[in-house]
C-alpha cells in the first residue's frame, strides 16, 4: 500500500475514568487512498467519532490512554510526532463537525473566524519563519489572495451574497447555510483529507442529501479525500467510494461500495443491511437482538460474537483481516458465504 | 435599532428607581425624631433661637412636606448645606466625586489586569498546583476586611519602610485642575512631578481596593472559561489546528467575559463599599471620607446627599454595563 | 447523611465547616476559655500595650486589657450580629420573593422594584445611613444590616420561584387542588432551599465584613464592647509599634469570613452542581 494517504494500523486506545478503563478502539485497521471518499459506518457509540478525533489529535488528553498502534498520514507517524501532527491539522487534514449550530463561535462574525483560519491555515502561508507564532505578520498580498479564495469557495458551496455573509454572526444564519460554511472552511486550506463527522445528523432531513451531494461533488472536483462517519448506510451508498464498518470499536469489514452491497461477508454487516428499512433516522439498529457490549468489560476476540448466531469458541480470538475480493477485507471466522441478496431473491 | 431600544428602556427605569431611592433614604434619615435645628443652632442657643431656626429650615413642617421640598430642591441640584464644611452639599460632593472615581477606576484597572489573566490561567490549568494556589488566594481576597488590609499595608509600606506616601491624594499643590482627576490633569498639563506624586499616592489605596474585586473577577473568569472550554466551537477550532493561545485568549475569553461583564455592576459595588472605609484609612479626600466625617457630625442631609449620589453613579454604571453587554455578546440584540 | 459526608470530603468545605464550628465553640465557651474574662470591661493601665507573651497570647490593648480574651468575647458579638441580621433578612426576603415570584403580575413586579431600590446602592452605604440615624449600638447595626440585606434573598427566591413555576410537578400540584400557600411552602420552597442555603452561607461572610466596617467607622457598639471592627480602629493610632493590636482582630475576621465562604462554595458544589459560577 505505497500509495496510501492514511494508514491506521492496530490502533488501540481508551479512556481511564472513575469506573475503570473504557477500551474504545480495539486494534483498528483502516486504509484510505488519495481522493477516496470513505464511509466509516456503524451504530452511534461504535467508536467512529473517537477514531475521527484520534486522527485529528483532539481526544481529551487527561483521560486518554493509548494502548498501541499507529496512525500514518503520508509517511508521518501522527501519534509519535506531535509537532508534525500540529502542522498537518487544519492544513493537510481538515474537519467538518457534527453540529454546525454550536461549532461556530457565537460572539465573533463569520468573517473574523474565517480570517483567523486563513491567517493560520491558508495554503499560501509560508512555513514558520522567524516570528513567534502569535505575532507572525499577515502580509497584504497574501491577505488579498486569501480573501479571493474565501469568496470563491463560499460561492462554490452555493452560499448567496458571500460578502454580506462574512459580516454576519453565526446565529443569523440557518443550519443548512452554516453546514455549507463548514464545508467551505474545510476546503479553504486545500487539504488532502477532510474528516466529516456525521455532518448531516443535526440538519433537516430535506437538506441532508443536498449537503452530502455538495460535499461529494466538491471533493471529487478538488481531489480531496473524505472520511465520512455515519450511521446511515443509505447516505454512505449514495456518496462513498468505499465503506468500512465498525462495531463496538473494532473494524469488521471494508470494501468498495458496490462490492460491499453486493457481497457483504461479515454477519454484522449482513444484519445491518437487513435492518436497513427500520433504521431510518435513529442510531440504533433495532433488528439485531442483544446489546452493544460494555466498553468497560468487552468480550474477548470478536466483540460481535455475543450477538452472533454463527459464533463459536474460535471467535474468542480476534480474526485477522482476510481478503474476500479486490479491496474487500473481512474479519470473521465464519463469514457469510455467498451474496445474500442473490440467495434471498432466488 | 435594538441597542437604542435597550438603552432607552433602561433610562426609563432610572427615573422611578431614583425617586424610590430618594424616598427610602429620606425616610431612613428621618426615622428617629432627632432635632437637627438644635444641633445646628449650637448648645448655647436659646429656645427662641432654635425655634426660629427650625422654622427657617422647615423642620417644623410635616415629614411628607419636607420630602416634597427636598425633592423640589434636589431637582434644581440643591441638597442643602453641610454642617461640617458649611458649604452646599452638592458642591462638596461634586468636588469630591473625581477623587473617588479616580481611585475606583485605578482599582478596577488593577482588578481586571490581575483577575482576568489569572482566572484564565486557573481554568486552563484546572486542578493543578497553580489553580489550587490561585483559588486559595481568591477566596482569601474576598475574606479580608479592606479597612484592615489598608491599615496593614499603610503600616508596612508607608510608616515602616517609607516607600509610599502615608495618606492624601498628592503632596504639594498638585496639577492645575481641569477634570479633577489628578492623573489625567497632570498628563494634560504635562506636569510630570504631579503625575508621579498622584500615581504614588494612588498605589496603596487602589491596590487595597482592587484585591477583593480582583478575587471576584478571577472567580467569574475561571467559571466562565470552564463553562466554554469544553464547548463544540473550541473542539472545532482545535481540530482545525488554530494555535492554542489564539483559541484561549481570543475565542474562549470573549465568551467567558460575557458572564464577567454582567457582574461588573456587582464588582463596582464591591469597590465602592471598600472605597468608603479605604478612603477613611488613607485620608483620601473623596466621597468616603466625606461620608465618614458627616457620620461623625451626625449630618443627616450630607449623608442623604451622599447616598443619593452613589445611587445615581451606581445606576449609571449598570446602564453602561448593559450597553457594553450588547457589544460583547451580539446575541442579546437578537 | 451522605450530604454531610460529601461536604467533609471536600477539603475546602471541611476547613470552612471547621472554622465555623471553632467560632461557635469559642463564642459559647468564651468565659471558660478566656484567661482574663473580666477584661471585657476591666482595664489595667499599668499593663498598656504589652506585646504578645505567655500571659497575654495576643498582647494587651490601650487600656491594658488582654486582647486574647477580648477577641474570644468578640466572637459572641460577631455571631449574634451575623445570625440575627441574616436570619431577619431571610425571614423578610424569602416570603417576599416567594409571593412576588409565585403571583407575578404588577404587584410582584412592584415588590421586586422595591428591592431594586435597595440594591441600587452598595449595602454598606445604606447601612451607614441607617446606623448613623439610629445611633451606635449592636442592635442598630443588626437593624441596619437586616434592612439592607433582605433584597438579596428576595431577588434570588423570586428568580428561582419563577423558574420553578413552569415545572410540571408544580402545575400538577395546582391541578390537584392544593392551595397556593401549600404549593409555595411544600412544593416550591423545598426545591429552592439549596440555593437559599448557599446564598445564606456566603451572605454570612459578607454581613460579618460589613458589620466590622460599621464598627470600624464607629457606628457599632460603643466601647468597651470587644467588637472586632472597633478594636481595629482603636489600634490605628498605636501602629506600627503595637502591631499585634490590629493583627489579632483582623485575622479573626479573616478566618471567620473565610470559613463561611469556603463552606458556601462547598455547599454550592454539592447542592447545586449547575451553578458553578463565581462569587454570588
Amino acid at each position: 500500500m505505497t500509495d496510501a494517504l492514511l494508514t491506521i494500523s492496530d490502533l488501540s486506545l481508551g479512556f481511564r475514568g472513575e469506573a475503570g478503563f473504557a477500551h474504545i478502539l480495539d486494534g483498528v485497521n483502516l486504509t484510505m487512498r488519495p481522493g477516496e471518499i470513505m464511509g466509516l459506518v456503524g451504530e452511534s457509540g461504535c467508536g467512529k467519532t473517537t477514531l475521527a478525533r484520534a486522527i485529528l489529535g483532539v481526544l481529551p488528553r487527561a483521560a486518554l490512554e493509548l494502548r498501541g498502534g499507529a496512525i500514518g498520514f503520508r509517511g508521518t507517524d501522527m501519534l509519535a510526532d506531535g509537532a508534525a501532527q500540529a502542522a498537518i491539522r487544519g492544513r493537510r487534514i481538515t474537519f467538518i463537525p457534527q453540529d454546525p449550530f454550536s461549532s461556530l463561535n457565537p460572539v465573533f462574525t463569520i468573517g473574523e473566524q474565517i480570517d483567523d483560519l486563513m491567517k493560520w491555515k491558508s495554503p499560501r502561508r509560508g512555513e514558520g519563519g522567524r516570528w513567534p507564532a502569535l505575532l507572525a505578520p499577515y502580509g497584504r498580498s497574501r491577505r488579498a489572495a486569501d480573501r479571493a479564495a474565501v469568496i470563491e469557495t463560499l460561492e462554490a458551496v452555493q452560499l448567496p451574497q458571500p460578502e454580506r455573509l462574512l459580516r454576519k454572526y453565526p446565529h443569523e444564519v440557518s443550519g443548512g447555510q452554516r453546514q455549507r460554511l463548514m464545508i467551505a472552511m474545510a476546503l479553504l486550506p486545500e487539504p488532502d483529507l477532510i474528516i466529516a463527522d456525521e455532518p448531516t445528523t443535526a440538519l433537516d432531513v430535506t437538506i441532508q442529501a443536498q449537503i452530502l451531494g455538495l460535499l461529494r461533488r466538491l471533493a471529487s472536483e478538488r481531489g480531496v479525500a473524505v472520511m465520512l462517519t455515519t450511521h446511515d448506510l443509505g447516505s454512505a451508498w449514495e456518496i462513498c467510494d468505499a465503506i468500512t464498518v465498525m462495531y463496538a470499536g473494532q473494524d469488521v469489514e471494508a470494501a468498495p461500495v458496490t462490492e460491499f452491497f453486493r457481497a457483504p461477508a461479515h454477519p454484522y454487516t449482513n444484519k445491518l443491511l437487513a435492518s436497513l428499512p427500520d433504521a431510518e433516522g435513529g442510531g440504533a439498529m433495532t433488528g439485531i437482538p442483544g446489546e452493544v457490549p460494555d466498553f468497560l468489560a468487552p468480550p474477548p476476540g470478536c466483540r460481535f460474537a455475543p450477538r452472533c448466531e454463527r459464533a463459536s469458541a474460535a471467535c474468542a480470538t480476534r480474526p485477522a483481516q482476510t481478503p474476500r475480493g479486490p479491496g474487500h477485507l473481512v474479519r470473521c471466522v465464519h463469514p457469510v458465504a455467498a451474496p445474500v441478496h442473490a440467495e434471498a431473491e432466488a | 435599532m435594538r441597542r437604542i431600544e435597550i438603552i432607552l428602556s433602561r433610562l426609563l427605569w432610572l427615573i422611578p428607581t431614583l425617586v424610590g431611592l430618594v424616598v427610602v433614604v429620606f425616610f431612613i434619615a428621618n426615622v428617629v425624631p432627632t432635632d437637627p435645628a438644635r444641633i445646628i443652632a449650637g448648645e448655647n442657643a436659646t429656645t427662641e433661637q432654635v425655634e426660629a431656626l427650625r422654622a427657617e429650615l422647615g423642620f417644623d413642617r410635616p415629614l411628607w412636606e419636607q420630602l416634597g421640598i427636598y425633592v423640589r430642591d434636589l431637582a434644581t441640584g440643591n441638597m442643602g448645606r453641610s454642617l461640617y464644611t458649611q458649604r452646599p452639599i452638592a458642591d462638596d460632593l461634586a468636588h469630591r466625586l473625581p477623587a473617588t472615581l479616580e481611585l475606583t477606576f485605578a482599582a478596577i484597572i488593577i482588578a481586571i489586569g490581575l483577575g482576568i489573566p489569572l482566572g484564565v490561567v486557573s481554568a486552563v490549568k484546572r486542578n493543578s498546583l497553580t489553580d489550587q494556589v490561585l483559588r486559595v488566594l481568591s477566596v482569601s481576597g474576598l475574606a479580608i476586611a479592606s479597612f484592615w488590609l489598608a491599615m496593614e499595608l499603610q503600616m508596612l509600606f508607608s510608616t515602616r519602610w517609607g516607600l509610599t506616601p502615608l495618606n492624601g491624594r498628592i503632596s504639594g499643590f498638585g496639577p492645575d485642575e481641569i477634570t479633577g482627576f489628578f492623573v489625567l490633569d497632570s498628563l494634560l498639563t504635562w506636569d510630570m512631578e504631579s503625575l508621579g506624586g498622584a500615581l504614588l499616592h494612588l498605589l496603596l489605596p487602589a491596590v487595597t481596593l482592587a484585591l477583593p474585586a480582583a478575587a471576584t473577577i478571577l472567580r467569574f473568569t475561571r467559571a466562565g472559561v470552564l463553562e466554554v472550554i469544553n464547548s463544540n466551537f473550541v473542539l472545532y477550532e482545535t481540530a482545525m489546528g488554530l494555535p492554542r493561545g489564539l483559541i484561549i485568549w481570543k475565542y474562549v475569553l470573549r465568551n467567558a467575559l460575557i458572564s464577567t461583564v454582567t457582574q461588573i455592576g456587582l464588582i463596582f459595588g464591591v469597590l465602592f463599599s471598600g472605597a468608603v472605609v479605604v478612603e477613611a484609612v488613607f485620608d483620601w479626600p473623596g466621597l468616603g471620607t466625606y461620608a465618614v466625617q458627616s457620620i461623625l457630625q451626625s449630618d443627616n442631609k450630607a449623608i442623604l446627599g451622599f447616598t443619593i449620589l452613589v445611587g445615581v453613579v451606581f445606576i449609571v454604571v449598570n446602564l453602561i454595563v448593559d450597553i457594553l453587554h450588547t457589544f460583547i455578546d451580539p446575541r442579546t440584540l437578537k | 447523611m451522605t450530604g454531610l459526608k460529601r461536604l467533609l470530603a471536600d477539603r475546602a468545605a471541611a476547613i470552612g465547616a471547621g472554622l465555623i464550628a471553632a467560632l461557635v465553640l469559642v463564642a459559647i465557651l468564651a468565659p471558660v476559655l478566656a484567661p482574663f474574662p473580666g477584661d471585657v470591661s476591666e482595664f489595667h493601665l499599668t499593663e498598656r500595650l504589652l506585646p504578645p507573651d505567655a500571659t497575654h497570647l495576643f498582647g494587651t490593648d490601650r487600656m491594658g486589657s488582654d486582647l486574647f480574651s477580648r477577641i474570644l468575647f468578640g466572637a459572641r458579638i460577631t455571631i449574634a450580629i451575623a445570625v440575627i441580621a441574616v436570619g431577619v433578612s431571610v425571614a423578610i426576603g424569602v416570603p417576599i420573593g416567594l409571593v412576588a415570584g409565585y403571583y407575578g403580575g404588577w404587584s410582584g413586579g412592584l415588590l421586586m422594584r422595591a428591592s431594586d431600590i435597595f440594591l441600587a446602592v452598595p449595602q454598606i452605604v445604606l447601612a451607614i445611613a441607617i446606623a448613623q440615624t439610629l445611633g451606635p449600638s449592636v442592635e442598630n447595626v443588626i437593624l441596619a444590616l437586616s434592612a439592607t440585606y433582605w433584597p438579596f434573598w428576595a431577588r434570588l427566591v423570586y428568580a428561582e420561584t419563577r423558574a420553578m413555576k413552569g415545572q410540571v410537578f408544580i402545575e400538577a400540584a395546582q391541578a390537584l387542588g392544593a392551595s397556593d400557600f401549600r404549593v409555595m411552602v411544600l412544593h416550591i420552597l423545598p426545591n429552592i432551599a439549596s440555593a437559599i442555603i448557599v446564598r445564606t452561607s456566603i451572605g454570612m461572610g459578607a454581613t460579618i465584613l460589613t458589620a466590622a466596617a460599621l464598627g470600624f467607622l464607629g457606628l457599632g457598639a460603643p466601647p468597651p464592647t470587644p467588637e472586632w471592627g472597633r478594636t481595629i480602629s482603636e489600634a490605628r493610632e498605636f501602629l506600627p509599634e503595637a502591631w499585634w493590636y490590629a493583627a489579632a482582630p483582623g485575622f479573626a475576621i479573616f478566618l471567620v469570613v473565610m470559613g463561611f465562604n469556603l463552606l458556601g462554595d462547598g455547599l454550592r458544589d454539592i447542592l447545586d452542581p449547575k451553578i458553578r459560577r463565581g462569587a454570588k
